[in-house]
């Protein structure tokens, strides 16, 4: 009844075929992967029927090893950069939120999320001339490194939002309760950001895993990530066993967005008292 | 004579350039019910925090038990608080926020526990432990504040508005179980809030504060009875504060001199020296002041010599049910308000008549 009376942006003229465009341009291209990489055909465009074939032969074809290096070096690159942001992350979020006022606040703040807002190529760029001038060898170790930097932004932005929920009355009272500033931190002002540090690290987890860019211009010679191997691989030209593994990734990123999503909102209703 | 509880030696507090404590001494005494009232911005909720040890002074010293606690940090003061917003750990039942204190200062797995069902029973909150604060109303979520709070054994407890988040009602009852619970652990009570109602009613003894200063420290009735300034008889219940001049003085007895040239007898605080001609003001409680028998104005009546017979016109009523009050003009520029309990005695009074007010008591305020 009085819904009509309202704002609804359904009323407005053409409302449901804009919303149609833009999900068939964010979503279609995405689709015919996934629906082709179930296609028991060499051809990417003509459906031969439904199979696993592509699926089997990535993980056993001769390519399979060469993939599965790739997939180790992404998943223990992507967990150990996102732990190490995640705790750098923690202690800087700690520092702007609870740090009170100090000198340089703004541009500390400035500092640390300027990256995210930095075109990836002049990072990348940035960092491989960094690597080679101060020495470092170009490979796995370098991946990590660079990995760890640029994911620190994004696991500190949900820490740092989490982190502003929560009243500092909260560690007064742990501290007035007899608890030493780490015991406040370990067993109250903790356990309270858990929601934040743990959507922090799989942001960092899925940008580590989803980075293209600047881990192709520091990976070195012989080492690859999935992305760079799907790179390299698709240089070839486009075989069906490159659209199942990008939706096997596909599926994992979503998985790990959903949790992440979840995880944020599950009790953020419980952070302010 | 026994240290007090807390010694408050000339304490100073600042926020950059913003004074929170102007400079404040006063002693807490043992085994109190001490109130610090003041409106909001006072420095009442600063003083506690530093005498918690969230703050650092500025100037001056605290001292608990005849011990300077400025260094400790908050956890090595035995002080224990209830805040405002309960603060309670959102993420432990109920049990285990109460018995956080106690597991940090170490106590063993067997006596937490009897001494958490021991507080959970005081508090009346036995079917909740195993709820989260989540799960709890406001009046419960205060309960548990408490608990925890009390659980420690602390030497004082400090309270900031605890009761302000509450309704009405369950204020009220509150109140008497605060205070009840003070009586029965013998433990000091540090209490802070705006609300002079509250003061009034649970306190042994209410600082009264405003600008960081303190204006008044007393019992609830001298307070109030005796308020030692203008800010202090505004703040605690209505009255009227009417110019005044010292005409004689008698000790802490005066008599002064009101506009329309009507001579009153007062007190004054026995902290304040008047001579004859000081200005300053007389406070008269509304509910201190009756009407006496109308169009009579000149006959002397049984109470407390001559200097308590005043002349004015009746310009507003109101009806309150159990009193009403009657608002009178004095002169031009000084109106009277009169409380007086509905008990058809008194008869109707129409607006412009003229009525005797009898003046039961009035304080003398200097300047």
């Amino acid at each position: 009844m009085g819904q009509k009376h309202r704002f609804n942006v359904r009323h407005y003229t053409g409302f449901s075929f804009m919303t149609i465009v833009c999900l068939l341009i964010l979503y279609l291209p995405l689709l015919v992967v996934l629906v082709y990489s179930f296609n028991d055909s060499l051809s990417i465009t003509r459906w031969g029927g439904f199979s696993l074939r592509w699926y089997t032969e990535l993980f056993t074809g001769v390519e399979s090893a060469k993939f599965k290096q790739a997939a180790f070096n992404s998943l223990t690159i992507a967990l150990s950069a996102g732990v190490v942001a995640t705790l750098f992350a923690t202690a800087a979020a700690i520092g702007m939120v609870r740090g009170g006022h100090f000198r340089g606040k703004t541009l500390s703040f400035g500092l640390i999320s300027i990256p995210i807002m930095v075109p990836e190529i002049v990072t990348a760029v940035a960092t491989l001339i960094f690597f080679t001038s101060i020495g470092i060898k170009l490979g796995y170790a370098s991946i990590l490194l660079a990995h760890i930097v640029f994911c620190i932004p994004f696991a500190y932005l949900p820490i740092a939002a989490r982190l502003q929920g929560i009243e500092s009355s909260f560690e007064e009272a742990a501290q007035d309760l007899y608890a030493s500033r780490w015991q406040a931190f370990r067993y109250v002002l903790m356990p309270m950001m858990a929601p934040g540090i743990l959507s922090g690290f799989l942001l960092a987890f899925i940008i580590s895993l989803d980075d293209f860019i600047i881990t192709n211009f520091i990976k070195g010679a012989g080492v690859e990530t999935l992305p760079t191997a799907i790179f390299g691989a698709v240089k070839q030209g486009i075989k069906p066993n490159i659209m199942a593994l990008s939706t096997l990734m596909l599926l994992f990123s979503i998985v790990i967005v959903t949790l992440s999503y979840l995880i944020g909102r599950s009790d953020s209703s419980k952070a302010t008292h | 004579m026994p240290d007090a509880a807390v010694s408050i030696r000339g304490v100073k507090k600042n926020f950059g350039s913003f004074v929170a404590i102007r400079e404040l001494s006063f002693e807490i005494r043992d085994n109190e019910f001490f109130t610090l009232l003041g409106p909001s911005g006072c420095g009442k909720t600063t003083l506690l925090r530093l005498i918690a040890g969230f703050e650092s002074t500025t100037d001056g010293e605290i001292f608990l038990y005849g011990e300077e606690i400025e260094k400790l940090p908050p956890d090595k003061r035995p002080i224990n608080t209830v805040f405002q917003s309960y603060a309670l750990f959102p993420h432990m039942t109920v049990a285990e926020n109460i018995g956080f204190g106690l597991r940090m200062l170490g106590w063993n797995a067997t006596d937490i526990n009897n001494r958490v069902e021991q507080m959970i029973t005081t508090v009346k909150l036995d079917e909740f432990s195993h709820r989260k604060p989540a799960q709890l109303s406001g009046g419960q979520q205060q309960r548990v504040a408490l608990a925890r709070a009390m659980a420690p054994q602390p030497r004082v407890l400090l309270l900031d508005e605890p009761l302000s988040a509450l309704d009405l009602k369950l204020r009220q009852q509150m109140r008497a179980e605060l205070k009840a619970l003070q009586k029965e652990t013998g433990i000091t009570f540090i209490f802070v809030t705006h609300d002079q109602e509250e003061a009034l009613t649970m306190s042994d003894r209410i600082a009264v504060m405003s600008a960081g200063e303190l204006q008044q420290l007393g019992t609830a009735t001298q307070i109030y009875e005796e308020p030692a300034n203008r800010f202090v008889a505004n703040f605690i219940g209505e009255t009227n504060l009417i110019d005044a001049t010292i005409h004689s003085v008698n000790g802490q007895q005066v008599v002064c001199e009101l506009p329309g040239g009507f001579l009153l007898d007062a007190r004054i605080d026995n902290s304040t020296a008047v001579n004859t001609g000081a200005q300053g003001a007389v406070s008269i409680r509304p509910e201190r002041l009756s009407i006496v028998a109308p169009d009579t104005s000149q006959q002397p009546t049984n109470h407390q010599g001559d200097h308590s017979l005043l002349n004015a016109t009746l310009i507003d009523t109101t009806y309150l049910g159990t009193d009403t009050i009657y608002s009178l003009k004095l002169t031009e520029d000084h109106n009277l308000s009169v409380r007086v309990q509905n008990n058809n005695a008194l008869g109707s009074k129409a607006i412009g008549d003229t009525v005797t007010v009898c003046v039961e008591a009035a304080q003398f305020l200097a300047q």
